[in-house]
C-alpha cells in the first residue's frame, strides 16, 4: 500500500528546489537520475525534510544521498511506511 | 607589475533605477527611490523612510531553480552580475574558467531569508528550517552564487567592511587581475528590509527619523539629521588591459587607477580619522596630485559631526572649494556594500558624459565646510579623474580613483 506517489514527490521537488524550464519534471521521471534532473544533494536533503513533515517517514541524510532516482525514494518511503 | 585594470561592464540595481540607463537618467533628473517602507508593516517604527527597489521581479530575471535558495540581496546581485557580463559582452563559454574570478562585498548577509527560517525554527521546529539557510544567510553567498552560475573558478573572495567594503572589493579585484586573473566580476549588493534587519539599521542611532522623503537625508546640510538605509548596489566587470585587448571588449568605462583603505584610530585617541590618509594614499597609488581630480563622490554620512570630518579631509587635501564634491546617494539612501560600487558607476558615467550629478535635496551648506558641493542641478564639465570615498561604521575608510581612458576603447587594444 503506497503512501506517497510520484506526483507527490514531483510536487515536493519543485517546491524545494524549483524546476528548469528545460527539464520536464512533469514527464516520466521515475527512473531518471536526480543528477540528470538537476537536483543536487542539498535539494534531496530538503526534499527528505518535507517528506518527513508530510508523510511522517524519516529518511536519514546518509541514506537519502544513496537514493539516486525518484523510484528509489518512493521505494524507501513506502517500505518505511509499511514497516518493512 | 602595475598593468592597468579597466571597468568593461556595469550592472546596476538601485532604488532609483534598475539597470545603468534608468539609474543614470534618474540620478541626473533627481528621481528619488526614497519612500516609506512597504516591505512589511512599518507603522510604529521610529523611522520609516528607506531606498527600496520596488520594480524588481526576481522570477522575471532568474531561473526558477535559484529562487528557493536565495535571499532578495542575492537575487539582486545575480541579476546585476548578469547585466554586467552582458554589457561587457563576455562569452563565459569561450573563456578559461580559472581565468575568471568573483570578488564581492556584503555587509548584512541574507537577512530576510534568515528571518523567515528563524520564524520556522521557533514556531514549527528545527526540521522545518530550509537546508538552503546553510548558505543563504552568508556574506560570501553572492560571490559563490555568481561564481557557480557563470562557471567562474578563478579566485573568489568576499570583503566585509560595512559601507567601505564595496570599494575594498573593487580594490581587491584590481589586485587579483594584476596577479594573473584576466577578468573579475566584482562589486557589492545588500538588502535587509525585513523587521529584524530594519531594527538592526535603527540600532546604529544614525538613521534619520524625518518623515519628508526629500528632507530626511541631507548630507552636509545645516539640517542634516542622519542617513536613510537603501538596498541594492552595483556589480562590475573589471579586466586587465591585455585581457581587454585580447577579447576585444566592446567598451572601456575607465581605469581603476588608485585605491587605498585605512582604519580610524580607536575612540578617544588624539590621532585624526583615517579618511584623509586614504585619499592621499589612493592618489599616490594612481600617481596623481590633488589638482588632477575633477570631482569627489563623498561618503556623505548625513550626520553633522561625520559630515564635518569628511569636509575637513577634502578641504585639507584639495584646498577650500577647489574641487566639486557631490553625493547622488541622497536619491537611494546608503546601500552599505553597494554604496561604493554604485558611486563608482556614477563616477564612470560622469567621466563618459562630462556631467556631475548634484547632491539632490541638500540645499543649505555651511560656509565653514569649505567644500564646493554640487547642488540643485547637474553640472556640465569635463571629468577625467574622479575620486570616490566611503566610510564604514566602526572605522573603515576607503578611497578609489577612477581615470578616463585616453582616446576611446580602441586605444587600449594596442
Amino acid at each position: 500500500m503506497s503512501v506517497m506517489t510520484l506526483d507527490d514527490l514531483r510536487r515536493i521537488l519543485v517546491e524545494c528546489a524549483g524546476e528548469d524550464d528545460s527539464t520536464a519534471v512533469a514527464g516520466d521521471i521515475a527512473d531518471v537520475p536526480f543528477e540528470d534532473l538537476g537536483y543536487d544533494s542539498l535539494a534531496l536533503m530538503e526534499t527528505a525534510a518535507r517528506i518527513e513533515q508530510r508523510f511522517g517517514v524519516r529518511l536519514p541524510d546518509d541514506e537519502v544521498l544513496e537514493l539516486s532516482t525518484p523510484n528509489a525514494v518512493l521505494d524507501a518511503v513506502n517500505k518505511a511506511a509499511a514497516g518493512v | 607589475m602595475s598593468e592597468p585594470v579597466y571597468v568593461t561592464g556595469i550592472g546596476v540595481v538601485a532604488p532609483n533605477g534598475l539597470g545603468v540607463k534608468e539609474f543614470w537618467s534618474g540620478t541626473l533628473e533627481g528621481r528619488s527611490g526614497i519612500a516609506p517602507l512597504t516591505r512589511f508593516d512599518s507603522t510604529g517604527y521610529p523611522a520609516r523612510l528607506a531606498g527600496q527597489i520596488l520594480d524588481f521581479d526576481a522570477a522575471e530575471h532568474l531561473p526558477n531553480r535559484l529562487l528557493p535558495q536565495t535571499d532578495v540581496s542575492t537575487r539582486l546581485a545575480l541579476a546585476a552580475a548578469d547585466w554586467a557580463l552582458r554589457d561587457a559582452a563576455v562569452d563565459q563559454a569561450a573563456m578559461t574558467d580559472y581565468d575568471m574570478g568573483v570578488i564581492t562585498s556584503n555587509a548584512s548577509g541574507g537577512f530576510q531569508f534568515t528571518h523567515g527560517e528563524f520564524r520556522k525554527l521557533w514556531s514549527q521546529g528545527p526540521q522545518f528550517v530550509s537546508v538552503y539557510e546553510s548558505f543563504a544567510w552568508f556574506y560570501a553567498v553572492n560571490t559563490g552564487q555568481i561564481s557557480i552560475r557563470h562557471g567562474m573558478r578563478g579566485p573568489g573572495a568576499v570583503l566585509v567592511a560595512e559601507q567601505a567594503g564595496g570599494l575594498d572589493a573593487l580594490g581587491h579585484a584590481r589586485r587579483t587581475a594584476r596577479r594573473g586573473t584576466g577578468l573579475v566580476v566584482t562589486g557589492g549588493v545588500d538588502s535587509s528590509f525585513d523587521p529584524w534587519g530594519w531594527l538592526s539599521h535603527l540600532s546604529s542611532g544614525r538613521v534619520s527619523g524625518a518623515v519628508d522623503p526629500d528632507r530626511a537625508y541631507l548630507p552636509f546640510d545645516t539640517a542634516a539629521s542622519g542617513y536613510l538605509p537603501g538596498e541594492g548596489g552595483a556589480i562590475l566587470v573589471v579586466e586587465r588591459a591585455d585581457a581587454v585587448a585580447r577579447r576585444r571588449a566592446p567598451q572601456v568605462y575607465g581605469e581603476i587607477a588608485g585605491y587605498a583603505a585605512t582604519f580610524d584610530p580607536p575612540e578617544g585617541s588624539d590621532r585624526p580619522p583615517g579618511l584623509r590618509r586614504a585619499v592621499e594614499l589612493a592618489l599616490d597609488d594612481a600617481g596623481l596630485r590633488p589638482g588632477d581630480v575633477d570631482v569627489v563622490f563623498a561618503d556623505a554620512a548625513g550626520l553633522p559631526e561625520l559630515d564635518r570630518a569628511e569636509a575637513e579631509a577634502i578641504r585639507e587635501v584639495f584646498g577650500p572649494g577647489r574641487v566639486p564634491v557631490t553625493a547622488p546617494k541622497t536619491l537611494t539612501g546608503r546601500l552599505y556594500s553597494g554604496g561604493g560600487p554604485l558611486d563608482v558607476v556614477a563616477a564612470l558615467l560622469s567621466i563618459r558624459d562630462g556631467v556631475v550629478p548634484p547632491t539632490w535635496h541638500t540645499t543649505d551648506v555651511p560656509a565653514d565646510h569649505g567644500i564646493d558641493l554640487v547642488l540643485g542641478a547637474p553640472r556640465n564639465r569635463p571629468v577625467s579623474v574622479a575620486l570616490v570615498l566611503a566610510r564604514g561604521r566602526w572605522g573603515f575608510n576607503a578611497a578609489m580613483v577612477l581615470r578616463a581612458v585616453a582616446g576611446d576603447a580602441e586605444s587600449v587594444r594596442v
